[in-house]
């Protein structure tokens, strides 16, 4: 059975349309990167996986069921900022999924299983690379470190699914490189579902099982709002003709400029 | 040379300009009280110096001849008391429905609008009743206080609490938190700093409250002293008394504002 499955799947505000037919399935250990011009839905698409809106027609369905109406532990998310908690240091933030998870009224734990977590959570920091910045507060760090925070907070839950919003637009280009291995390694070693938004669409082509573009095959310059984005090609990542690539990005280029001459 | 707004004193200077306005002001006081003196030798609105220190003297040093009382350390205990007792509980009330309102719909939606509604019902005309209701004991002062301040420090940290990021709010729930955590983990740590901060603001009002309850209805307290005395036109009593008063308010506030420092390095070095 798919893990995620959309059924002609609209989204709407108010009269404007932001996301029009969907129809997908993903299967449990794919890596879905998504692109496509800013505006046209790529975070209102995540924040319904999320749970945080809901759709205004069609289904998205988990496991066959629909999907949960508010965010839970299936579905870990890293924003482009301001994923992790700022009153916390760096091994508070990673140990807080299992303190939760431990102690339902307080939220704190002692003793051993507070011995047991911290040590999980010096693991995961490791591997992230932080070892060396457990106990600085996410101001103390870069934007890059701020974003591995992130992901270790994010997968020692051990999501289903793993949400990504263009989690590594701000960072420079060598640290960006580094972060990409990091999270493949990851997703191998995790099993996840992963879904990845980014604006830059080599990232998209270069990392994940999957492409999807999400672009407005019908456009109204006029009225960009009348009609809502598609997924408009879903590639198999790695065989794909050499042209793609340019049409993608020349059909991107034309929905942004639209989008961006009437807003 | 440089533009006017380019310009910067040193650190020297710095100290120095700020000092100078209050040299300038004794200087001035100086002056004219003795100028005053010159002219009427039982002159009481100006005091010179050497009054002040007779009164502090006097007030803080010897016991009283009708109680046998340091006055001045036995008003300086009332008030504090009750502005501790009043700042406290209000402290604690704002903070139990400043979060909940802040995070809560349903409890924002019923008592919002109580708070907004209480919070522009003038505090003093309300002194009367105090009064009446809780007779002119301690409560009714403490009550003052309360009533005073506390809608606004509601009202300030619902704000607040609205203004965590939702990204915050989404990342506890992926990590599997109920509302009391998200509470008790999220809201709560990130809201003290804020608090302190309200506290601060609302202690000039909390003070003038205070006063004025006791100028009103009391047996001691500095307001009560500053009010009695003024009878006999003491202004060598009453200048030390809002000296007094103002260096302990400085010292609460910056008591305060060491401790939020310490305690929430992450929230001050964020730029707050
Ligand atoms: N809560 C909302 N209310 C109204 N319009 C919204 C809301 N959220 C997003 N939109 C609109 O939906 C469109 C898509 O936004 P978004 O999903 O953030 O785009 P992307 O992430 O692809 O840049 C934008 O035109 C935006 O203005
Ligand atoms: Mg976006």
């Amino acid at each position: 059975m798919a893990i995620i499955e959309m059924k002609n799947l609209w989204k709407e505000y108010g009269d404007q349309v932001v996301l029009e037919r969907l129809n997908a399935r993903v299967e449990e250990g794919e890596f879905v990167t998504v692109v496509g011009a800013s505006g046209c839905g790529k975070t209102t698409f995540l924040k319904l996986l999320l749970g945080t809106e809901q759709p205004s027609r069609g289904e998205m369905l988990l496991d066959g069921a629909p999907l949960p109406a508010e965010p839970d532990e299936s579905r870990g998310i890293v924003f482009q900022r301001y994923s992790v908690l700022s009153h916390l240091t760096a091994l508070q933030n990673v140990m807080l999924g299992g303190e939760l998870q431990n102690s339902r009224w307080l939220g704190h734990c002692v003793g051993k299983t507070r011995k047991a977590l911290q040590k999980e959570a010096r693991a995961m920091l490791d591997s992230v690379g932080l070892g060396q910045a457990m106990d600085k507060y996410p101001h103390e760090l870069s934007g890059g470190m701020q974003q591995r925070l992130a992901l270790a907070q994010a997968l020692i839950k051990k999501p289903r699914i793993l949400l990504l919003d263009e989690p590594f637009g701000a960072l420079d280009p060598g640290i960006r490189a580094d972060m990409h291995q990091l999270v493949l390694s990851l997703w191998k070693s995790q099993k996840l579902t992963v879904f990845m938004i980014t604006h830059d669409i080599n990232e998209g082509f270069y990392l994940g099982t999957r492409l999807w573009v999400f672009d407005k095959p019908r456009l109204d310059p006029q009225a960009p709002g009348a009609y809502g984005a598609r997924i408009t090609y879903d590639l198999p990542v790695g065989n794909c003709e050499k042209n793609t690539l340019t049409r993608i990005n020349r059909s991107v280029g034309n929905t942004s400029r639209a989008i961006n001459d009437t807003l | 040379m440089k533009k006017l707004i380019n310009r910067q004193p040193g650190r020297v200077g710095q100290w120095a300009l700020g000092l100078l306005p209050f040299v300038l002001l004794i200087i001035a006081y100086l002056i004219a009280s003795d100028a005053r003196l010159a002219a009427n030798a039982n002159d009481k609105l100006l005091p010179a110096l050497n009054s002040f220190a007779d009164a502090i003297q006097r007030m803080a040093f010897e016991p009283s001849k009708r109680s046998g009382d340091y006055l001045l350390w036995v008003d300086t205990l009332a008030s504090l008391q009750r502005l501790a007792m009043g700042v406290g509980i209000s402290a604690l009330m704002a903070l139990a429905v400043g979060i909940a309102n802040g995070t809560i719909p349903y409890i924002r939606a019923t008592l919002s609008p109580l708070v907004t509604g209480l919070s522009l019902v003038p505090p003093m005309a309300m002194l009367p009743v105090l009064f009446i209701i809780f007779g002119l004991g301690e409560l009714a002062k403490v009550m003052l206080i309360i009533i005073g301040i506390t809608p606004f420090l509601i009202r300030d940290l619902q704000q607040r609490a609205l203004e965590i990021p939702r990204e915050q709010i989404i990342k506890m729930q992926t990590l599997g938190a109920n509302s009391w955590q998200i509470i008790t983990r999220l809201v709560w740590p990130q809201l003290m700093p804020r608090l302190i901060g309200a506290v601060r603001l609302s202690l000039g009002p909390a003070w003038l409250f205070l006063i004025a309850a006791e100028a009103i209805a009391a047996t001691e307290g500095l307001g009560y002293r500053i009010f009695l005395v003024r009878r006999y036109l003491a202004m060598d009593v009453i200048l030390p008394y809002v000296v007094w008063i103002t260096l302990l308010a400085f010292a609460i506030d910056f008591m305060l504002s060491r401790y939020s420092r310490w305690r929430y390095p992450w929230f001050h070095q964020q730029g707050h």
